[in-house]
């Protein structure tokens, strides 16, 4: 229970895993981005917040690949991203299962398109399908399962290519709350056991605060990151007692008060 | 699609075809392709006459006939189907079954029953249209928002109030994609009504000018029934986007 | 995590469906009528059977006209048609113009669709045709045809493609263009290059609208097809119902029609069947959010 505050900051001892330099990138008129820096530690989990418009999601898949910044560079492991690789792997916010498929298909998919023979790809698949809850559930099909359960099978085909680096949409925003703590609790842990780099996008300051080592601080027009923040206290207390922690109140609060005047 | 950074319009291409249909038409690779300016000029005799506005006011005549009955059948029959299970269990697979089946093979048997005429033609048009009108009207009052229906009961709504106030606009929009696209099939009706029975309307005049070569006079006709088809879709299309607005937010 | 999951799926089952025991139903004298029950659906098919059937049997014995034969009389005609052989025959010669068109009209339109809806220059040049074909009544082209192919087999397979393509190529396209953005970055981040992205991805996303633009297609074929033997040349199936026509069998011209709607509907379930087939998960119904 001891030192809270005084903890010495991880980010001296860590390397970084990934970084952006200067990236910018325009739909057209819109400036989604502009000049955004920013770096994230290896094997620990960075919220991006920030009202709808800040560009969360587009740096997140210009992390991904899936889109080209107009200028600016990404950086993962020392290597600049020219597209999507195997170094990555993404969680999509409408879990983007294919429907047809079954669940044992739609978590080895990202094996079966590298190429993984299937009785091989299909063992894997098993593994991480019984590691998110869902053993017994191979067979099902995505309209079977809840909507929980549907990210869940997400999550376990993005863990499942063996990535090091997570990029996660909002995954938790189309389940139900409690749902949503349950996920939020298995993160947690995730990120303890499993050293993967996480960036985690979030419109909520309560699941940015819980589950995060750092939140970046995103802000519109133009957009930029308006701060760093590290909850450095909190990922020594037990998961039950996080949201009764005065730091993780403070912080809610302290976002809480840079954001309001950015909400219409 | 952009060219230089110049949006083209949607159906720019056209011309592109027009051109290469002139082109082919000056080469004289085929009799039966003349030039489309040729084409376009015969057009302009050929609306003229006296036999063009006669089958021209024959087809208008069945077709608007046609499209009023499958209308003024299809909608009523659709909602009721839509609304009581029992009419709708005994109706559905029949007219599943029309909406599908070829009923060119049905139009030698109005030939016999109500000879080689207007009313044949008419009764054509009409089932073409008829099933898909009646199947959409059905879709838009089953899937009307349960909490609509459940409104209107909570502010004791009437049975007739409930149904022309809220289920008739709640269906509008699924009952409009289903006149538009009846009414598309009401065209190709008409014509094959009268091309069967090819002694009125286009009918009489394609085989005129098919049995004497008059290729520009032909194609200058289909071009008049393929503009006119064409327009009628785009314009109810037009018409079915401004009730749309609100389907989406329902 | 395991019993959260099983959890939620107990839950889903007690409150999101209806309970698996009805209230069991009663006929009109109050018995309780559990077999009538379990078979609705079938027993209404039959009962509206019964009902149209018995309704043409009636008419026919009135006869509401002289060309209006009983449906036992068709019946009748049908079953000689089929005993000695020639409605075989004749379906030999309908079914040839039918399939080749429509094989002709399902390869190129497929490929055709998948063509405009992946490429956005395709989708200028050439959608604008197949939407002008799709509104136009193409039947008018029937003349011209038999003007430059004569009336013989070519002619018939060009009615039933022009009548059968549009609608599939418009569908194809339609159902390519729609495929979910986060389907296909799903893929691209698993690095599926382009060829697995429209085999895995794209091409099952759109398998569904590809079939039911196929369904429509074939139903135009068919429309086609009939079209062609009426009006170029009466062979097959059309010879039949052109020729007992003019010797006034109405029963066998009748049953030469019902013989047709039979046929389409069969063919049109055999397509059903062909899709579920190839790509089985269509049956089993989307999950849309």
């Amino acid at each position: 229970m001891a030192m809270p505050q005084t903890k010495p900051a991880p980010v001296a001892t860590t390397d970084i895993a990934v970084s952006a330099r200067s990236v910018s990138k325009t739909y057209g008129e819109t400036e989604a981005l502009r000049d955004m820096t920013i770096e994230f530690p290896r094997g620990q989990l960075t919220s991006l917040l920030g009202p709808s418009g800040c560009g969360k999601t587009t740096l997140l898949k210009i992390i991904a690949g899936l889109l080209e910044p107009n200028s600016g560079t990404i950086e993962v492991n020392g290597k600049p991203v020219t597209g999507p690789g195997e170094d990555r792997a993404f969680v999509f916010q409408d879990f983007a299962l294919l429907p047809w498929a079954s669940v044992m298909r739609n978590v080895a998919f990202g094996l079966e398109l590298r190429g993984v023979a299937k009785s091989e790809r299909e063992a894997i698949a098993a593994k991480y399908i019984a590691d998110v809850g869902l053993k017994g559930f191979e067979k099902s099909f995505p309209h079977e399962l809840s909507g929980g359960m549907r990210q869940r099978v997400g999550l376990a085909r993005a863990l499942s290519v063996n990535a090091d680096v997570l990029l996660m949409d909002e995954p938790f925003s189309a389940v139900d709350e409690q749902t949503r703590r349950k996920f939020q609790e298995d993160l947690l842990s995730l990120v303890q056991n499993e050293n993967k780099t996480f960036i985690f996008v979030t419109h909520s300051i309560e699941e940015a605060v819980y589950v995060s080592d750092q939140i970046a601080l995103l802000l519109p027009r133009p957009s930029r990151v308006s701060e760093i923040i590290r909850p450095s206290g909190l990922r020594m207390k037990d998961v039950d007692n996080i949201r009764r922690d005065p730091e993780y109140l403070d912080t809610v609060d302290r976002i809480w008060a840079l954001l309001r005047s950015y909400v219409e | 699609m952009t060219l230089y950074g110049y949006r083209l319009p949607a159906m720019s291409s056209l011309i592109l075809w027009g051109l290469l249909w002139e082109a082919i038409g000056q080469m004289e690779v085929s009799f039966f392709v003349p030039p489309l300016s040729e084409v376009i000029v015969t057009l302009f005799e050929v609306v003229q006459t006296s036999a063009f506005q006669k089958a021209l006011w024959e087809t208008a005549y069945a077709f608007l006939a046609g499209v009023f009955f499958s209308i003024v059948i299809g909608i009523p029959t659709g909602i009721l189907m839509g609304k009581n299970r029992l009419i709708d269990e005994l109706l559905l697979p029949w007219v599943n079954i029309f909406l599908s089946v070829p009923l060119t093979a049905l139009v030698p048997v109005l030939m016999v029953l109500f000879g080689f005429g207007m009313t044949s033609i008419i009764i054509t048009t009409t089932l073409f249209a008829i099933w898909i009108i009646i199947l959409n009207a059905r879709v838009g009052v089953m899937q009307i928002n349960r909490s609509l229906v459940d409104m209107a009961r909570s502010f004791g709504a009437s049975p007739w109030d409930a149904f022309v106030k809220i289920y008739f606009w709640a269906a509008l929009p699924e009952i409009l994609g289903g006149v538009r696209i009846g009414i598309i099939r009401a065209v190709k009706g008409v014509i094959i009504g009268q091309l069967l029975i090819s002694i009125v309307g286009f009918g009489a005049l394609f085989e005129l000018y098919s049995n004497n070569f008059l290729m520009s006079h032909f194609w200058a006709v289909l071009l008049v029934l393929f503009a006119l088809a064409f327009s009628i879709s785009e314009l109810l299309a037009m018409l079915e986007r401004r009730v749309a607005y609100y389907a989406a937010k329902r | 995590m395991t019993d959260q999951s099983q959890r939620t799926l107990a839950t889903a089952a007690s409150q999101g469906r209806p309970p698996l025991t009805k209230p069991a139903r009663r006929d009109f004298f109050g018995r309780l009528t559990p077999a009538l029950v379990k078979h609705r659906p079938l027993v209404l098919k039959l009962v509206s059977a019964a009902v149209v059937f018995g309704a043409w049997e009636i008419a026919g014995r009135i006869p509401v006209s002289y060309a209006f034969p009983t449906f036992i009389e068709s019946m009748a005609a049908l079953w000689s048609m089929t005993v000695d052989g020639s409605l075989f025959v004749a379906y030999g010669e309908t079914l040839k113009p039918l399939v080749v068109g429509i094989l002709i009209s399902t390869f190129i339109g497929v490929a055709v669709g998948m063509w405009i809806g992946l490429a956005k220059w395709a989708d200028w040049l050439f959608s604008p045709i197949f939407i002008v074909m799709q509104a136009a009544p193409l039947a008018a082209l029937i003349p011209l045809l038999v003007m430059i192919y004569g009336i013989g087999l070519t002619s018939k397979v060009f009615v039933v493609c022009i009548m059968a393509m549009p609608v599939i190529v418009l569908n194809t396209a339609g159902a390519v263009r729609n495929t979910p953005s986060s389907f296909i970055e799903m893929g691209q981040s698993f690095l599926a290059s382009r060829a697995e992205v429209i085999g895995k991805i794209i091409l099952p996303a759109a398998s569904p609208v590809i079939f039911s633009g196929l369904r429509l297609g074939v139903s135009a074929g068919f429309i086609g097809a009939i079209l062609a033997e009426l009006k170029i040349t009466p062979t097959g199936v059309g010879d039949i119902i052109s020729y007992s026509r003019s010797v006034a069998d109405y029963a066998s011209m009748y049953a030469a029609i019902f013989s047709i709607i039979v046929l389409a509907v069969v063919f049109l379930n055999l397509l059903e069947r062909i899709e579920l087939t190839l790509f089985e998960g269509n049956a089993r119904g989307y999950a849309s959010d």
